[in-house]
């Protein structure tokens, strides 16, 4: 099937229907054997356990990033090319990109309390990700408070479009105001990563890359049915009257 | 025999966090799916179809009842 | 005169006679800054300390709050379909009724700051410091806030939406706004490096603000 095919949403219904069962199940192998990983993987010499944190810290951080990477890319499709997909991936995107920033912010603090003693420090890091999240739930909330999903799609679009500018702008701003305000860094991520560690990180994070793309899939196909829902709804109201 | 783990409690808790998260997600989206195939049959019960969804019958009825 | 200069004088003119709610932001400024002392208590040396930290929250929540009438009084009269149709480019009608904005609403800000500066003992360095840095800063805050103003008129929306949305974004204007500011204290970065970040950003405000608000107020004809 070629690519331009998947643009009709009967097709990509038709290919969803198909794909999210072998991308589920490949996504549960890949996490039973990353976990495995994670578990065998030796501690770090200066965290000690602690470090399997980071199995889920770092890859819900970069998901967290590429869903609104995801998002760009989609809203580019809806302003460009008035799209109907791009505005259903760009819906479906931004509530799994919100879970993962979240996810990011809980399991950062919960390293932070046995490394800092405390479960919040206003770390460039978990800073920059905390306003991420901000940014996700404004998106979220734009995209429920407008019900009719054509208008909503394209302000979402301006507002992702805008984030994505931003972003790298916030990152830099808060990186700098951080060893403005503490000289020495906190960083979470120990100054080399050892091939021991880096193998089961890498493994987790393809992990959730799948994880990412069920999901996506999922939820475009919820979003696709929604939508003729609230056709033939309309078609129902309009005809009755 | 193995050492104890330091900081056990917080390891545990971010994996069982990470396990909510993804879970919850799974459940949005399998909730969801449910509800709206639940409400496209419901509606194609009462004989409403997507116009390109259904056949030239089905369209001619379409049109009969734009008409209507 | 030109459209854009005739669309500048009226916005203004607009906003400083009765029931145009200029000078409110001004008073809110005023009120925000005076409630401080109350909250965290009246040692002048923290008051001079946080001073600039505080007039540059105060000045973000005045001029997003009166960010919310930008467009909607002109969706609601319906001179902005007009403005949609017009000649001159919406981008550039965007820029000017935002530059409008910031006259009648930012600029009271930036003048009233040292003596409200004053309340909270900063001495004549900071306040000029403190003047500069919002002189420069305030312009992105509505060049910013502006995206969000078109958003939420183009959803009949607004309030506390466009709060949710603008807010984060003006995190960078925020950090160099206060760190400049701020510069007088010892240990602060150099008044030079975040000041020249500030303009930067502000520049490029100017830049992303009219054509991201053009494109959101042109679903408004679709």
């Amino acid at each position: 099937m070629a690519l331009g095919d998947l643009a009709n949403p009967s097709r990509f219904l038709a290919f969803a229907n198909r794909a999210i069962p072998w991308l589920g199940g490949l996504t549960v192998i890949v996490f039973a054997f990353g976990l495995n990983q994670a578990m065998l993987a030796p501690n770090d010499y200066q965290q000690g356990a602690t470090v399997k944190i980071m199995y889920l810290h770092v890859p819900s951080a970069w998901l967290s990033m590429m869903a609104w990477a995801v998002m760009t890319v989609a809203a580019l499709g809806t302003l460009v090319w008035r799209h109907p997909l791009a505005d259903v991936a760009a819906k479906a995107a931004a509530p799994i990109g919100g879970a993962f920033a979240l996810l990011c912010l809980i399991t950062g603090s919960l390293w932070g309390r046995p490394e800092w003693g405390t479960y919040w420090v206003w770390d460039a890091r978990l800073t920059s990700e905390l306003v991420l999240f901000l940014l996700y739930l404004g998106v979220v909330a734009l995209w429920r408070t407008v019900e009719d999903p054509a208008r909503a799609a394209r302000a979402a679009a301006i507002l992702t479009l805008v984030g994505a500018i931003d972003l790298p702008i916030i990152k830099f701003s808060v990186d700098w105001w951080n060893t403005l305000h503490q000289g020495a860094s906190f960083g979470l991520e120990g100054s080399t990563i050892y091939p021991t560690i880096l193998f089961p990180l890498l493994i987790m994070a393809a992990a959730f890359m799948l994880l990412f793309a069920t999901l996506q899939l999922a939820a475009m196909r919820n979003e696709i049915l929604r939508r003729r829902v609230r056709t033939l709804r309309l078609m129902r109201a309009r005809t009755a009257s | 025999m193995m050492a104890a783990i330091d900081h056990l409690p917080f390891i545990v808790g971010s994996y069982a966090a990470a396990f909510v998260v993804i879970a919850a997600l799974v459940a949005w989206v399998t909730i969801d799916f449910r509800a709206q195939r639940r409400a496209l049959a419901d509606l194609e019960m009462h004989g409403l179809t997507r116009r390109s969804a259904g056949g030239p019958a089905q369209r001619s009825i379409e049109g009969a009842k734009e008409k209507a | 005169m030109t459209p854009l200069g005739a669309l500048l004088i009226r916005d203004m003119r607009i906003s400083v006679r009765v029931g145009g709610g200029a000078l409110i932001g001004v008073l809110f400024f005023l009120v925000v800054v005076a409630l401080m002392p109350f909250a965290i208590g009246p040692n002048l040396l923290l008051l001079k300390r946080i001073g600039p930290a505080i007039l540059w929250l105060a000045a973000l929540l005045a001029s997003l709050l009166a960010l919310d009438r930008l467009f909607a009084a002109d969706h609601d009269d319906g001179s902005l379909d007009l403005l949609l149709m017009g000649r001159a480019p919406l981008e550039l009608v965007v820029a000017t009724k935002a530059l409008a904005h910031w006259l009648t609403t930012g600029l009271p800000l930036v003048i009233a700051a040292p003596v409200i500066g004053l309340l909270l003992n900063l001495d004549a360095a900071d306040d000029a410091a403190l003047v500069l840095t919002l002189l420069v800063g305030t312009p992105a805050l509505t060049f910013i806030g502006m995206v969000g103003a078109a958003i939420a008129v183009a959803l009949r929306r607004g309030g506390l939406l466009l709060a949710v949305l603008v807010l984060p974004l003006t995190v960078p204007v925020l950090i160099f706004g206060v760190a400049a500011a701020q510069s007088a204290f010892a240990g602060a970065a150099p008044f030079g490096t975040a000041f020249t970040i500030l303009c930067a950003l502000t520049l490029a405000s100017l830049v992303v603000g009219p054509f991201a608000a053009a494109a959101a107020l042109r679903q408004e004809i679709e």
